[in-house]
């Protein structure tokens, strides 16, 4: 356990009656408050992206790079660098692959998610290879998984914000011609915007998000961060400005408060992050399906079994 | 080679997984449902952990998390089910399988705390870790477990193929000509799930998605014929795992499962470039 680790069991934290006297205990610690500052630039990160992922369809692509960081973190403690580094190369260049090989020459969805399936299967068996090779035991393995919130330094934070500002200036550069071209692909290629290459660099830019978010809540839970927030605003509504700014709040919402619980429980941050954001999503979801189950009681009839033979 | 009990496990367990792999590969490739079989082999890991925490044999929480799980992707893929030849974007029932399954995955946090507070500090990633074989580790029970489990699975969708590719290509039709397209739809998902519950315990989940995408994406592009192509699809699979355990026992230091899915996505490389 860390020196952090040491100083939370040593003072027992519990939460009283006083909200304000819990709220001052948890930005007493250092920790606590770089784990928020990072959590924070995470959520707006993540958010951003991910609302451009989850309306350009790409959720396995993300889940794919998000499995990046078992190759990279293998392959870095290999050649002896720090396994920040072997994530971030590593799903920068599976961006890469992904956008390279999935898209374009009329592949059918089909074989582009077969694809995407075999550069994941690829990426992992590589760094089978490489602590085969390694020959040691990956250490924090329950981190690289999960995440851990408890010993996040300042260079890390200034590393995720370094990370986050050139990721969203980016975002914020292509966001106008990307949104056209993952709305309308084929209208955005007439109308002369690289809607091909456009798909590749925002691959490399969820790469750098996805990398970012695992140290947060881990490798196997980005997905409450990238995904969650996101889906859930776009059901809530189709403003594609309100839309990302819900994203924006939510994912910082789930951030605080995850991490917040998390810190006068026994339980890992993921759990209580992943249910926050899993309880938002499934409350959107049911609230919208209710509502469209009403309107189309009362406007449309049930429309006939058949209808595809007589199309 | 074959004097060796483990090699014999391994080749035994490992036909019949693969051929399983490749069988019900053809049609997750031809309905898009890679990533619902990788999503099925996620939930194997918290599945088992339930079980586990909470005392039971590992293999009901491993094989009822799959299934359940696999059940409710099923239905919601009929509304989001785009069919074959449809470029461009995936069904919009993605998002939602990437929702449940890190939920699915954040619960298996919580039980691995649960697991290794409850199991008198032992860790619970070790424990996760003797969970989930390695090919070359297999028991000769397991091995012959793995081999039937895999050859049901492969027959069950060969069982079900002719009104299943019905369904699959066209919904419509085969929905007016009296099929039960979402029943088979749930049904085959179902089905994904045990062939992902026992791959996942007997040779790991990175074969089970490398096994189940790579031959049968190779395995379209080269056979017109449906029946051809299924066929192709398990024969390419275990061919891949054959030439990968082969070259796993040979070459030191290079794991079997990394040869066996190269090999694999290899065969698929090539396959793009004749046809």
């Amino acid at each position: 356990m860390t020196t952090a680790g040491m100083v939370i069991m040593g003072t027992d934290p519990h939460l009283t009656w006083n909200i304000a006297h819990d709220f001052s205990e948890v930005l007493e610690y250092h920790f606590m408050v770089n784990a928020l500052l990072a959590g924070s630039v995470v959520a707006v990160m993540a958010g951003l992206l991910g609302w451009f992922m989850v309306l350009r369809r790409e959720t396995f692509a993300g889940h794919t790079l998000s499995m990046m960081a078992f190759p990279g973190a293998a392959g870095a403690a290999l050649i002896g660098v720090s396994a920040t580094w072997g994530y971030f190369g590593f799903c920068v260049a599976g961006g890469l692959v992904i956008g390279q090989f999935s898209g374009g020459r009329g592949r059918s969805w089909s074989e582009q998610s077969a694809v995407i399936g075999s550069v994941q299967a690829l990426a992992l068996g590589l760094g089978f290879l490489f602590v085969s090779l390694y020959g040691g035991v990956l250490g924090d393995l329950d981190n690289l998984l999960f995440g851990t919130f408890i010993g996040i330094s300042n260079e890390q934070v200034l590393l995720l914000t370094g990370v986050a500002v050139v990721a969203v200036a980016a975002l914020a550069v292509l966001g106008r011609p990307l949104l056209f071209a993952s709305v309308d692909a084929d209208v955005a290629s007439a109308k002369g915007v690289p809607a091909r290459a456009l798909g590749v660099v925002f691959l490399v830019l969820l790469g750098l998000a996805v990398a970012a978010t695992s140290q947060i809540t881990g490798v196997l839970l980005v997905f409450a961060l990238l995904l969650m927030p996101a889906a859930s605003a776009q059901a809530i509504t189709a403003r594609p400005g309100l839309s990302l700014a819900l994203t924006v709040a939510i994912g910082l919402v789930v951030v605080w408060l995850g991490l917040g619980i998390a810190y006068f429980s026994i339980y890992p941050a993921g759990f209580f992050v992943t249910s926050i954001s899993f309880a938002i999503y499934v409350g959107v979801q049911a609230t919208v399906w209710a509502r469209s189950r009403t309107r189309k009681g009362l406007q449309i009839p049930e429309q006939p079994r058949a209808e595809g033979v007589i199309a | 080679m074959f004097s060796q009990e483990f090699m014999r496990n391994a080749l035994l367990a490992g036909t019949f997984i693969a051929l399983a792999c490749g069988v019900s590969g053809w049609f997750v490739v031809l309905r898009g449902q890679v990533f619902a079989g990788d999503a099925l082999s996620h939930v194997a890991f918290p599945g088992a952990l339930a079980a586990a925490a909470a005392g039971v044999d590992e293999r009901v929480g491993l094989f009822g998390a799959t299934i359940a799980v696999g059940a409710g992707i099923g239905l919601l893929g009929q509304r989001s089910f785009t069919g074959r030849g449809t470029v461009g974007a995936a069904p919009a029932g993605d998002t939602a399988i990437g929702a449940v399954f890190t939920f699915v995955l954040g619960l298996g946090v919580f039980f691995l705390t649960l697991f290794s507070t409850s199991s008198g500090g032992g860790s619970g990633i070790q424990a996760a870790h003797t969970l989930f074989g390695s090919i070359f580790g297999l028991g000769s029970g397991e091995a012959r477990l793995a081999a039937v489990i895999g050859l049901a699975a492969g027959l069950m969708t060969l069982l079900i193929a002719r009104p299943l590719l019905f369904a699959s290509i066209s919904p419509d039709v085969a929905g007016a000509r009296g099929v039960p397209t979402r029943l088979l739809g749930i049904g085959f998902v179902m089905l994904l799930g045990v062939v992902a519950a026992e791959a996942t315990q007997a040779v790991g989940a990175l074969l089970l998605l490398g096994l189940l995408a790579a031959p049968a994406a190779a395995a379209h592009r080269l056979a017109g014929n449906p029946y051809a192509g299924i066929a192709l699809a398990g024969l390419l699979a275990v061919a891949a795992m054959w030439a990968g355990l082969a070259l796993g026992y040979a070459v030191p230091g290079l794991p079997p499962s990394t040869a066996i899915v190269t090999i694999a996505v290899g065969i698929y490389y090539a396959s793009t470039l004749v046809a």
